[in-house]
């Protein structure tokens, strides 16, 4: 029981992080159509700043200074990378974010070399917040929570009372007609990209201590925060909400769950065997194979329905 | 036309650069290929061996090499890929490099063994011999063992081992923790082995296969841990797998103590920060600090050496000054870099490590036999890890005929030895 | 774009014939005649070239020719080369007695078995879902390979002896060169087939749904239906050049089947270019001397193949075959020589362009990286020191200078281009 209700929290505040991080993709890949692969490398940008902020200046001012860096960043991208290739089609502009990611992935590693820097969690946040059956509860993942918390509510007032925020969500859902009807569609997806980034840039200032920074945070939660993005649908700020909190849930519950598949089904491993590929399936524990599962909730979720959780448009 | 000039301009432009590179060294030096990642997520262990191997090897260097000559490592960059490695292998074969040092990754070091041994079948004038100094799965020294691979290196067994032996008498209840590879289950079931034989009064309360490097978060594992009431997580998880582990148990307030095999590994330390204080422990070769302890002049003597170099990191893996101590007697015997006298002077061979103490390189199976340890992270201590404040101290220690098993090699002997 | 009148498609012919025997010939010219010995790594390479000439021109049947981008296309040659694994030690056990040289084959018919099984999920999609399940199906894949010991061999792999001691020719192939030429005439009849394929009614079919979805279908063709069979053969010629990497490195591990060689396959194809048949032939060629070869020389390989990617495809879309072509009409109207000088001009400033920016990242690597390995750079025994300012400084100069020299160069350049160009077209008007 215990168990059940402390990964049920931590999968809550990992799900509230890739939400921090595929909100931005989602935005990025539904309103401009380019699947950023650099995103993650975003991610990891703001971790490593934040860090050296930390370190110079202090934690809470980097909360603000290193998305900002990664929203220039973003803009930067968006007006002298992005522009250049729209024309070239979707498939240009996603290439290029994809040879954006190596670079960015090679630049952090000679920058700030190969191991893990020791970016850890300020100390006035470093306390048990409760303790649940005699495992603490740490105060920043309850930090963690409010600063999601606190950027959903922010997209979300932003994107219905503001103009920019309207223009922003029939963009989402209709974008030639918002083309049409006169807007300055650049300034427009400059500003999404730039944004996009900048929430990237807040992700990994939350979760650079929540996890470890180092060169290869940003490959190891790219293909997740894409998972998310598709599992919850183009279009949709709610389905891409919705499917981080499924998508944290799966992965932070499969490490407990101790029963195979062939216990499920009720002892037909024995019955294959484990010596060839088919019975080796059926044994393996839920738990063992838990990083396959986000792959596999959308292979299946896109050959049933690929428009998504709520998706509003077909991919 | 000028595509087809400048395609072919680049190609052999690029053999030139490579081929003519290697003419402009010296002739004199005895090179040493190192085939390692330099690139990709394992390139930290790459930079971090080559550096440690390098001083190890100027060391010898300063000595006099060997008949006269010092030796020189050439580096390789196998991108922790085994076709990478084997393409490796080959240029290192065409600059008539006879002797490939390596090590990084059981799934490469097993390519390499039986590529190595492939390779020599078929080219018998152009043999190379393997220095495998850091790959630890049993099965390269048992089941897959060769005439011309040579690990330098404790294996998972005696590591195992060490580590049970080291298990202080209080502690009653074990949680195994391991990474669901070859590695971690070679480890998990010479745990369970030893656990059985010398110490059945330790039940063994929960044990966990760990996808490799994909667990972003171990907290899940914390109330599991905790509801089994073990006193002790034995754990051969490395890299991220370790990081987030400790950071997850200290942050949930797991009071737990952490035996481990990569604590004291380069980021190790750093990693786990004031977090592991008195609660990890490793199992290693050696540690800076063994010199002072014992009293051993010469050994602090050669930690002083290493820090003087600017490392970031502490030299954990002796057995490298070890490797290159042997190499050096080996080449001095057989006269030459000719793959089969080295590999026959390196049967048997025994030298002294950085402390003193005898390692041998059995004939049967080419596995280097030698003493082994456990130390805590603890201060306050003479030399600290990478600037934490916290080093290592001795803990425990196995000799050298403790960890002496019996060999399981059928190894083809070539013609000639 | 390849309707060209019958003479010129005879001397585009002469050239590749030209290639061939270069690529036949070329062992023998580092040959080492005192050894009496071929450099293995030459051969090594060039097989591996071989291998992913395959790989990309199979890959470009799916992105330029059927527009179609695919994420996950390293499955098919790995699973190619893990069955073909299995098929050499049967053949060695006994139980499949096949020679050595048809062994490609049979990976080619179970990369189109899994061509036909995974494509019946993929090619019922459109455009993003497409690439988002290929992604998927990679990933799946990939982990699987790493966690299963039944087939995959876990994360040591599966190996095999390519000794079979069966072979049509009687050739032991123990020795790399014997299996490079296996190889090159693989490679041989792949690219022919596939080039054969792309002139088929499904070749033309698969242009018509990669530029009008709707038209095609209003034609009477089933779109999806086209794609599939395009996504199955593609599956085919991977498995081939699978079963060509078994056989060469004897050793199939999860590296064949992960993210990064289908990442590979994007940029081999990409940077030759997707919408001429040889192009990924290009890319193939360079991705891999850069990956084998530049990788020896640099600690910053990785940041040079980014670079050139992000320059490809912000400048030269069509890849390195497009600029190629583009030289097409110049070159028939015989006005290329117009073009020598201006190309002359680009030189200079263009390599202290490229001097200074390799310099600086080379410097640059060299801070935290040389450090960390405890090596320095040095450029023709050389010495240069990293902590300087002297380095920086010129390489700095370098960039900036020949960088802004390089800008006007090139507008010279586009100028005398279309100056050309519009004098051909006023010609032959």
């Amino acid at each position: 029981m215990e168990i059940i209700l402390i990964s049920l929290l931590n999968g809550f505040v990992y799900g509230m992080l890739l939400f921090m991080l595929a909100s931005g993709l989602t935005l990025i890949f539904s309103m401009m159509g380019v699947l950023n692969f650099a995103h993650a490398g975003i991610y990891m940008i703001g971790a490593y700043v934040a860090f050296e902020i930390s370190r110079l200046v202090g934690y809470f001012p980097a909360l603000f200074i290193a998305p900002l860096v990664c929203a220039a960043i973003g803009a930067a991208i968006e007006v002298w990378g992005l522009r250049r290739t729209h024309h070239n089609g979707h498939i240009a502009e996603l290439l290029f974010t994809f040879g954006l990611f190596f670079i960015i992935e090679r630049g952090v590693q000679m920058i700030w070399g190969m191991l893990p820097v020791p970016y850890r969690v300020p100390a006035v946040l470093d306390f048990p917040l409760f303790t649940l059956y005699g495992i603490n509860f740490p105060a920043y993942r309850g930090f963690m929570l409010l600063v999601a918390a606190g950027m959903l509510l922010g997209i979300w007032l932003m994107l219905t009372r503001t103009r920019i925020g309207l223009i922003i969500q029939a963009s989402l859902t209709h974008p030639n007609m918002v083309s049409a009807l006169g807007h300055n569609v650049p300034r427009v997806f400059t500003i999404v990209f730039a944004g996009g980034c900048g929430l990237a840039g807040l992700a990994g200032v939350i979760g650079g201590n929540y996890q470890v920074t180092e060169p290869s945070m940003a490959a190891a939660l790219g293909p997740i925060v894409f998972v998310v993005v598709v599992f919850g649908g183009l279009g949709s700020l709610g389905g891409c909400f919705v499917a981080s909190i499924i998508v944290g849930m799966v992965q932070t519950f499969a490490v407990v769950v101790d029963v195979s598949l062939s216990d499920m089904l009720g002892g037909i491993g024995t019955w294959i065997g484990t010596k060839n590929l088919l019975g080796e399936i059926l044994s393996v524990p839920v738990a063992r194979i838990g990083p396959l599962l986000p792959y596999l909730m959308m292979v299946l979720m896109l050959l049933f329905r690929p428009r998504g959780l709520l998706g509003t448009r077909d991919t | 036309m000028p595509w087809l000039v400048r395609r072919l301009a680049t190609v052999v432009l690029s053999l030139g650069l490579i081929m003519g590179g290697t003419a402009a060294i010296a002739q004199e030096t005895i090179k040493v290929a190192f085939i390692a990642p330099f690139s990709g997520a394992f390139a930290a262990n790459g930079d971090a061996w080559l550096k440690m191997l390098t001083y190890a090897m100027n060391n010898v260097n300063a000595r006099g090499g060997a008949l006269g000559r010092k030796f020189e490592l050439v580096t390789f960059d196998d991108k922790i890929q085994p076709a990478e490695a084997l393409i490796a292998l080959k240029a290192a074969t065409d600059q008539n490099i006879s002797i490939i040092m390596g090590g990084i990754g059981s799934n490469v070091a097993a390519a390499m063994v039986e590529g190595v041994s492939k390779y020599n079948q078929r080219n018998p004038r152009n043999r190379v011999v393997y220095l495998n100094v850091s790959a630890l799965s049993n099965e390269l020294t048992e089941e897959k063992c060769d005439f011309w691979h040579f690990r330098f290196s404790a294996n998972v067994r005696m590591r195992v081992a060490t580590m049970v032996k080291g298990l202080p008498a209080d502690v009653k209840s074990v949680y195994l923790m391991n990474q669901d590879y070859l590695y971690g289950q070679g480890v998990a079931a010479d745990t369970k082995r030893f656990l059985g034989e010398w110490r059945p009064d330790v039940k063994i309360v929960g044990e966990e296969f760990i996808p490799l490097g994909k667990i972003k978060d171990f907290s899940s594992y914390v109330p599991k841990i905790k509801a089994s009431d073990a006193q002790a997580l034995l754990t051969s998880n490395w890299g991220p797998d370790f990081n987030l582990l400790m950071k997850a148990g200290n942050e949930g307030g797991l009071d737990i103590k952490y035996y481990t095999f990569s604590a004291h590994l380069n980021g190790g330390p750093r990693a786990m920060g004031d977090g592991g204080g008195n609660r990890a422990l490793a199992v290693l070769e050696g540690h800076d600090n063994m010199g002072e302890e014992t009293g051993n002049q010469a050994a602090d003597n050669w930690v002083k050496g290493w820090r003087a170099t600017g490392a970031e990191f502490d030299f954990p893996w002796v057995n490298f000054q070890t490797t290159w101590d042997m190499l050096a007697a080996a080449v001095t015997k057989a006269g030459g870099t000719d793959a089969l006298k080295v590999a026959l002077a390196l049967e048997g061979i025994e030298a002294n490590d950085v402390y003193g103490k005898k390692n041998v390189m059995r004939k049967e199976d080419h596995q280097l036999l030698q003493p082994f340890y456990t130390a805590v992270f603890t201060k306050p201590v003479k030399y600290d890890s990478e600037k934490t404040g916290w080093g290592w101290k001795t803990q425990s220690g196995a000799s050298l005929p403790d960890l002496t098993f019996p060999p399981n090699c059928n190894m083809k002997r070539p013609s000639g030895s | 774009m390849s309707g060209s009148s019958s003479s010129s498609a005879l001397g585009r012919n002469w050239l590749w014939i030209v290639v061939l025997l270069i690529a036949i010939g070329l062992p023998w010219l580092f040959y080492d005649w005192e050894k009496a010995r071929h450099s293995g790594f030459l051969l090594t390479m060039l097989s591996q070239m071989g291998m992913m000439i395959i790989f990309a021109l199979s890959y470009n049947m799916l992105m330029g020719q059927a527009g179609l981008l695919s994420f996950g296309h390293a499955v098919f040659f790995g699973l190619g080369g893990y069955c073909t694994i299995h098929f050499l030690n049967a053949a060695e056990a006994g139980s499949l007695p096949l020679p050595l040289e048809i062994m490609p084959l049979l990976a080619a018919f179970s990369g189109l078995g899994f061509g036909i099984v995974f494509g019946y999920m993929a090619a019922k999609q459109r455009a993003t879902a497409f690439a988002m399940i290929t992604m998927g199906i990679g990933e799946l894949i990939a982990v699987a390979a790493i966690m299963f010991h039944a087939f995959f061999g876990g994360e040591g792999g599966v190996s095999a002896n390519r000794m079979i001691e069966r072979s049509v020719l009687g050739v032991g192939y123990g020795a790399a060169s014997e299996v490079y030429y296996l190889i090159l005439t693989w490679t041989v009849i792949a690219a022919l087939l596939m080039l054969f394929l792309t002139k088929t009614p499904l070749g033309a079919m698969a242009n018509a749904t990669r530029d009008n979805f709707e038209r095609a279908q209003f034609m009477g063709y089933d779109p999806r239906r086209v794609r599939f069979l395009q996504f199955a053969l593609s599956g085919f010629f991977a498995g081939l050049g699978g079963g060509l990497y078994a056989i060469t490195y004897e050793i199939v591990t999860f590296d064949a089947v992960a993210g990064a060689l289908s990442a590979n396959a994007v940029l081999m194809t990409y940077i030759g270019g997707a919408t001429i048949f040889y192009g990924p032939i290009l890319g193939a060629t360079l991705i891999t001397l850069l990956q084998s070869g530049l990788s020896l020389l640099s600690n910053a390989w990785l940041i040079y193949v980014g670079v050139l990617f992000i320059l490809m495809v912000t400048f030269a879309p069509a890849g390195l075959a497009g600029m190629i072509e583009a030289h097409g009409p110049i070159a028939r109207a015989g006005r290329m020589g117009r073009l020598a000088v201006p190309y002359l001009r680009l030189l200079i400033p263009g390599g202290a362009t490229l001097l200074g920016a390799v310099g600086l990242v080379e410097i640059a690597s060299f801070v935290t990286i040389g450090a960390a390995q405890g090596k320095s750079l040095s450029v023709f025994g050389y010495k240069i020191g990293v902590d300087d300012t002297m380095p920086w400084v010129i390489a700095f100069a370098l960039l900036g200078v020949g960088g802004a020299w390089l800008r006007i160069e090139i507008r010279h350049f586009a100028r005398v281009w279309e100056d050309v160009t519009a004098d051909i077209k006023q010609r032959s008007v």
